[in-house]
């Protein structure tokens, strides 16, 4: 494509538009998109965080320490807008899943609600085994 | 409900302006009216000039597609009193450079089409006494979603993606290359993979699903996509792991 | 078959599974000791507990490879939300050596504490 035609009866000059920097924020679609694509800030974060408490895990002082650091005011605030962002990711990602992954099973396609599905329970019962291994009474 | 409504059409005459305009036209606003029967009634009784692209005026053609209020659609499927009491604003194809009034050029997408190889590839064709090739039912649907697809550019409108880098390979090429690698009758996915593979191709893809959403006839581009990038990804661990055995 | 970018089906690859591991485990760690716990919704366990949890060579494992692919999933789609979000493409270079380079630094730094735990 030559972008430097000049006029000539024959061949107009071709109108292009400019892309603007801020064109996410001219549909409501493109402004979910760059919000779900930021989420893996939120996803870096978390990883920061679980390493600051496996660091932290190793003595009783550097615990308790660690737990007084989390009730401050700016790491809670955080903590909430990531873990906002964390759930947009995971609820984005289960949804988008049918659509990336076919399965079929005896020569059969599996519907998509059931692969989203699948992945509920996966995050479901993540979630219980977590919450088991940490806090329940064995 | 009025009986007539605005079309605020974008109008570019390039020996006359740099730059393009709006105008405002007044139509008849019956039930059945769409888009198109508004444009071509400003180009019979109303203003001559404007020119546009359409054909067969039933969402078979791909023809004319046109931003209508900022949205990518076929202006022979959309009705005019969905948007009573107006205005309409009536555009061209966004993502696309424009020759004139509502007509852009689409000679990137063509070229793209091309090289996707969009036709049965065969290592050696079967002699015609062999017969036909043949294809079950349940063969046919793994691509048949992905053959509808009329060419009406809509994807790649509402796709930012292509409209960031005009480079990337875009959302029908992709889906006309998926009807075609899942084609029992087709041989021709090695090389068609060679071009997807390229970073302009599949990867330049985020899965943003807009050319989903509005695509006209349910062809999900995004779905081939993001399935083509899978295989491709699972192609590459084989081509590592087993090299001899991947195809 | 030769492709011209063979790195990229990797990326995307490292980019899934990390998105997978996060979907699933970032919502309950966040939500837990940074919001329940904090707040006194829920009690945390103690030192004695939480080490004893971690420490299993099989939790080693499992934080050492969520936290790597999590970082590569953010690496992969932050370049590409710089890309699109910023049109800077032409800083490619720059923008991937932050990125990957930083998942790669974030992996060797895993790899340090979890074999550092106790």
């Amino acid at each position: 494509m030559n972008r430097h035609v000049a006029y000539t009866p024959y061949h107009p000059r071709w109108h292009r538009q400019r892309i603007s920097t801020y064109w996410w924020l001219g549909r409501r679609s493109y402004f979910l998109f760059i919000l779900r694509e930021l989420s893996s800030l939120a996803v870096a974060w978390f990883v920061v965080w679980l390493l600051f408490l496996v660091r932290a895990a190793s003595g009783a002082a550097s615990y308790q320490q660690f737990l007084e650091w989390t009730r401050h005011p700016f790491v809670l605030a955080l903590n909430i807008a990531c873990f906002a962002f964390v759930c947009l990711h995971a609820v984005t990602w289960f949804n988008l899943a049918p659509q990336a992954m076919v399965v079929h099973v005896a020569g059969r396609r599996v519907p998509g609600w059931i692969i989203a599905a699948s992945n509920y329970a996966a995050l479901a019962f993540t979630t219980a085994a977590v919450v088991a291994l940490l806090l329940l009474r064995w | 409900m009025s009986s007539h409504i605005t079309l605020r059409v974008a109008r570019y005459r390039p020996e006359e302006e740099s730059e393009s305009t709006f105008e405002d036209y007044d139509v008849p606003c019956p039930r059945d009216w769409v888009v198109l029967d508004g444009l071509n009634h400003i180009k019979d009784r109303i203003d001559g000039t404007l020119s546009f692209r359409w054909s067969c005026r039933m969402g078979i053609c791909g023809s004319c597609g046109m931003l209508v209020n900022g949205e990518p659609k076929l202006t022979c499927a959309t009705f005019l009193a969905d948007y009573a009491p107006g205005p309409i604003r009536v555009e061209p194809l966004r993502n696309f450079p424009v020759i004139r009034d509502l007509i852009v050029e689409l000679g990137d997408f063509m070229g793209k089409l091309t090289r996707v190889k969009p036709w049965i590839v065969r290592q050696v064709e079967k002699p015609l006494s062999e017969g036909e090739y043949r294809q079950t039912p349940e063969q046919l649907d793994e691509y048949k979603q992905f053959s509808m697809c009329i060419n009406c550019m809509l994807c790649y409108s509402a796709c930012p993606i292509y409209g960031l880098d005009p480079h990337f390979i875009g959302p029908a090429a992709i889906a006309l290359a998926q009807r075609y690698n899942l084609d029992n009758r087709d041989e021709g996915a090695s090389d068609r993979m060679r071009i997807l593979s390229e970073h302009d191709g599949i990867w330049g893809c985020t899965f943003v699903g807009e050319c989903t959403k509005v695509c006209p006839k349910h062809v999900d581009p995004a779905a081939a996509i993001q399935r083509y990038k899978l295989q491709s990804a699972l192609d590459w661990v084989k081509g590592i792991v087993l090299p001899r055995a991947a195809s | 078959m030769e492709i011209r970018r063979p790195i990229e089906p990797l990326l995307w690859l490292l980019f899934s599974a990390g998105g997978v591991m996060s979907a699933l485990l970032a919502p309950v760690v966040l939500f837990l000791f940074g919001i329940a716990f904090p707040l006194g919704w829920l009690s945390p366990p103690d030192q004695a507990r939480l080490l004893a949890v971690i420490g299993h060579p099989l939790a080693r494992l499992a934080i050492f490879v969520v936290c790597s692919l999590s970082l590569f999933h953010w690496a992969h789609r932050f370049r590409y939300t710089l890309y699109d979000g910023l049109q800077i493409k032409h800083l490619n270079g720059a923008i991937n050596s932050a990125c990957y380079g930083g998942a790669v630094l974030g992996t060797l730094a895993a790899a340090y504490f979890v074999w550092r735990i106790p």
